[in-house]
């Protein structure tokens, strides 16, 4: 218990992964939280890649946390972009109805 | 050893608990503050486990950059909050039922699960050195050789992103007046300048 080994860092990211997921079932109206809920669960990806990257002794992890760091920042950004002109055309942003955003 | 462990637990707690905070504030804004908390903790756990390139790029891309983002667009919007967390405890059970699933399949998978030995051992020389000194250093001596490309693809992902997220939200407003430099190049005095002749005594 003491001693700090990797499986104590995948449980940290599998309890992350599971609240992510727990906030995409939660606020299924406010889609600026399922936003941050994927974040989250890009964010336990990411420690999970370091801690094998750092348990392992292979540094390939940690550049491959980067490029998921550079998708999220990119999802992000799209994400956000699509929600302030969705919130434009309709004045709110409630995702329950996004079947009408076709056409 | 101790501290070292101490630490990893604070910050492990902190992760966790202001990572459930984000998803179950009633504010947005707490919302996005407690993501931010939650990115400086984890940044916390990548340097104690000695990833601290990555902790600081984590710093200055989610804190700096997605989560100011974030905040932009919940203070900008004029969003009714109130609204939108009706409903809230109706998908209460469900969620908790996936999310519950989840977590015990995991945690399941990590009791039976250990790294075996012949797969530590291809990795007993470590390429964490690489002759370099700092994780930083030896990150980059990795980056620009052998994942260039991959590299390079980020770049053109982060390119796309960019126009992606300007052309989405780029309308051109009437009645608003503009720098037009074509027009400014593309005159002469032909076209700008009137001689009048002015009767003496009178105006035009």
């Amino acid at each position: 218990m003491m001693e700090i080994g990797l499986s104590h860092y995948l449980v940290v990211a599998a309890m992350l992964f599971t609240i992510g997921v727990f906030g995409i079932f939660l606020n299924r109206k406010n889609v600026i939280i399922i936003l941050m809920s994927v974040e989250l669960m890009l964010l336990a990806v990411n420690i999970n890649l370091v801690a094998f990257s750092a348990f392992l002794h292979d540094l390939t992890g940690q550049i491959f946390a980067m490029f998921v760091l550079t998708v999220a920042a990119a999802e992000a950004a799209i994400g956000l972009a699509i929600l302030v002109i969705y919130f434009r055309n309709r004045g709110t942003i409630a995702v329950e109805d996004v079947s009408r955003l076709r056409g | 050893m101790i501290i070292q462990t101490i630490m990893f637990y604070a910050f492990a707690a902190v992760t966790i608990a202001s990572a459930f905070m984000v998803i179950s504030s009633r504010n947005p804004v707490h919302s996005v503050l407690f993501l931010i908390l939650c990115f400086f903790n984890a940044a916390g756990l990548f340097v104690l486990i000695g990833a601290e390139f990555l902790a600081m790029i984590m710093v200055i891309v989610y804190v700096g950059a997605v989560a100011v983002l974030f905040l932009f667009v919940v203070m900008m919007l004029d969003i009714n909050f109130v609204e939108l967390r009706q409903g809230f405890l109706q998908y209460l059970p469900i969620g908790g039922v996936v999310g519950l699933v989840l977590l015990i399949e995991l945690v399941a998978i990590l009791g039976v699960w250990t790294v075996g030995p012949e797969a530590m051992t291809p990795y007993a020389e470590p390429n964490t050195t690489l002759g370099a000194a700092t994780n930083t250093e030896a990150l980059g001596a990795l980056i620009y050789t052998k994942y260039v490309y991959a590299f390079q693809a980020a770049g053109m992902i982060l390119l796309v992103a960019m126009i992606g997220a300007i052309v989405l939200t780029h309308r051109s407003r009437p009645g608003v007046k503009k720098q037009n430099i074509g027009d400014q190049v593309a005159r002469d005095p032909a076209t700008t300048i009137e001689v009048r002749k002015v009767p003496p005594g009178q105006g035009i």
